[in-house]
């Protein structure tokens, strides 16, 4: 590091939250964001994410642990911590009666910036997220994918250092989806951090660097997403050939089979390489017209990580019983 | 967060709460002028010119500061209790929550605009008074202090309703089976000189009473309570509610998981 100290947006340490209950809904979980990172926090429903995100900004109250944005212990420095942090929730959460503008002026007021300032940087907001047409429109009126939009430019309004985004592109259409990847990845070039869950793991795949994967109110992964992929062993392509195959060839090293619509599966293993699956196919004579992956690589692995969570889980509760 | 950003948080609560109620003037502004007006009508001219007079002034002058005070009251307290449950019920108070803006500035905020529409409203009613009769002013300082005061300490209690409502119909309980029996009995139609020496003690546990009578005095001169007491009663009222207030905001109540 050559004496540099390293800067984390957010550092989690122990982080519990049970409810009157008795439900453990986070069980000392520890995670940290680097400054300048863009990470996922994934995990199936009801694993905790919104739990954990709630509690960094300040909606749930903790049981116990620390939680630090840049720094700033939010049970010390809850406003300095707030000031760094822009939250985009699940479900929309601005009053449906209001003007688009006012709502973004509003929450910068909220954060003391006067209102002349407030409108410049609304203004610059709401032009990058295609909405300063609607300014004057009644947040009500506005569609489901502009809607999610706004929260963006209310949660920016501030310039925050460290921006959160729950399910930021759930419900939306695929093209405004990858728009809105276009402007968080830019936002993270200009330095902004940024922490996202999301269900659509190609989502995570193709912006994030670093993931952590949450199940049952823990942490079963905190990793690189490089480091996670690689632990993929195996990898199941798709082939289309161009003469319609009548039954799977007998390739030498690679487990073959043909799916529903008469396309060659074939499962590559970590270290075989493409090429020798090529050669192999060549040898039998097949031509490959296309090829794609079967699964989202990160799709597999999570599914993967989750049952054999699942299953630890399980056997634990059998030795316990 | 500074002392000059702590104040544009502060203007900017009070600024969307006047524009809320501005907004939806058929609802907050139209209705009580109506309400007043036929109260005025009926009640101080139409049978108030059979009943003579009341505490040496004839009816109408004597009901106008408690009709005022009735409107400053209702609609101090409507404004926060329905702009804040309404913010939770739309979840937009997390806006707030995840903002670095304290809790007392929140509360403040709150009772600002509660206030903002409640002596607007008694603005408006005042002017609509002098339709029907004159108004001399007894003591100007008493008159100003009695009404702000009032008006915080309602919009104080509509926000710590608003806190604990937990659905639409939680919000009209308190308006309809309190503050509106305790209005009406609270002296604003007649001089609790008039009842039986039980309900005259009675009524001396009734904080509206304390209210009404503090602004008479400081528009009639004439009180059924002494209005230092009235004053004095309303601002330790005042300490009481910001306190709850305050501990139910601190601990979330309501509205953090």
């Amino acid at each position: 590091m050559n004496g540099l100290v390293m800067t984390y947006a957010l550092e989690i340490e122990g982080l519990v939250k049970s409810y009157g209950d008795g439900f453990q809904a986070l069980k000392g979980i520890d995670l940290k964001v680097r400054e300048g990172d863009f990470f996922a926090l994934l995990g199936p429903n009801g694993a905790g994410k919104s739990t954990t995100l709630g509690i960094v900004s300040s909606l749930v109250n903790k049981t116990g642990g620390t939680v630090r944005v840049f720094g700033h212990d939010i049970d010390t420095a809850l406003s300095s911590a707030k000031v760094n942090l822009g939250v985009v929730p699940q479900e929309f959460n601005f009053n449906q009666f209001e003007k688009v503008i006012d709502i973004v002026t509003t929450q910068a007021g909220y954060y003391g910036i006067p209102l002349k300032q407030a409108r410049i940087s609304a203004e610059k907001y709401l032009k990058k997220l295609g909405l300063w047409d609607k300014r004057d429109t009644p947040s009500r009126m506005l569609s489901g994918g502009m809607k999610r939009r706004l929260m963006i430019a209310r949660a920016l309004v501030h310039e925050p250092r460290l921006l959160i985004l729950d399910e930021p592109t759930a419900g939306v259409d695929i093209e405004l989806r990858r728009s809105m990847w276009q402007f968080l990845e830019e936002m993270n070039r200009q330095g902004t951090t940024i922490i996202l869950t999301t269900h659509y793991l190609e989502e995570a795949e193709a912006l994030c660097r670093n993931i952590a994967i949450i199940d049952h109110g823990e942490i079963i992964r905190h990793t690189g997403k490089r480091e996670l992929l690689q632990q993929l062993s195996v990898e199941t392509f798709v082939l289309d050939t161009e003469q319609p195959l009548e039954q799977a060839p007998a390739l030498t090293g690679f487990h073959c089979a043909l799916n529903d619509d008469g396309a060659l599966e074939a499962e590559v293993s970590k270290g075989q390489g493409l090429n020798a699956l090529f050669i192999e196919l060549e040898n039998h004579g097949i031509k490959v017209m296309s090829m794609r992956t079967k699964a989202n690589r990160l799709e597999e692995l999570f599914v993967r990580m989750v049952e054999d969570n699942a299953r630890v889980e399980g056997k634990t509760s059998e030795v316990k019983a | 967060m500074t002392a000059q950003a702590l104040w544009t948080a502060f203007c900017t609560i009070v600024l969307r709460e006047v524009r809320r109620f501005t907004r939806i003037w058929p609802q907050t502004l139209l209705p009580p002028a109506v309400t007043m007006t036929l109260y005025f009508i009926i009640f101080g001219n139409l049978i108030g010119a059979r009943i003579g007079e009341m505490g040496g002034y004839d009816y109408m002058q004597f009901i106008v500061p408690g009709l005022i005070m009735m409107a400053v009251i209702t609609n101090s307290y409507a404004n926060v209790v329905s702009s804040f449950f309404s913010m939770k019920f739309q979840r937009s108070i997390e806006e707030l929550l995840v903002s670095p803006v304290p809790n007392w500035t929140i509360l403040l905020g709150y009772v600002a605009g509660g206030m903002a529409r409640g002596l607007s409203i008694g603005l408006l009613v005042t002017l609509l008074s002098l339709a029907f009769t004159q108004l001399s002013i007894y003591n100007l300082p008493m008159v100003v202090i009695t009404v702000i005061l009032t008006s915080a300490l309602f919009s104080l209690g509509g926000f710590i309703n608003a806190m604990l409502a937990t659905k639409f119909d939680d919000i009209s309980i308190v308006p309809t089976f309190v503050l509106t029996p305790l209005t009406y009995l609270g002296g604003v139609f007649y001089s609790i000189d008039m009842l039986p020496a039980f309900w005259q003690g009675a009524s001396m546990i009734n904080p509206i009473l304390y209210m009404v009578n503090g602004f008479r005095f400081g528009i009639l001169g004439v009180s059924d309570v002494n209005p230092f007491v009235s004053l004095g009663m309303i601002v330790i009222f005042i300490v009481l509610l910001a306190a709850i207030a305050l501990r139910m905001l601190a601990r979330g109540k309501g509205i953090r998981h």
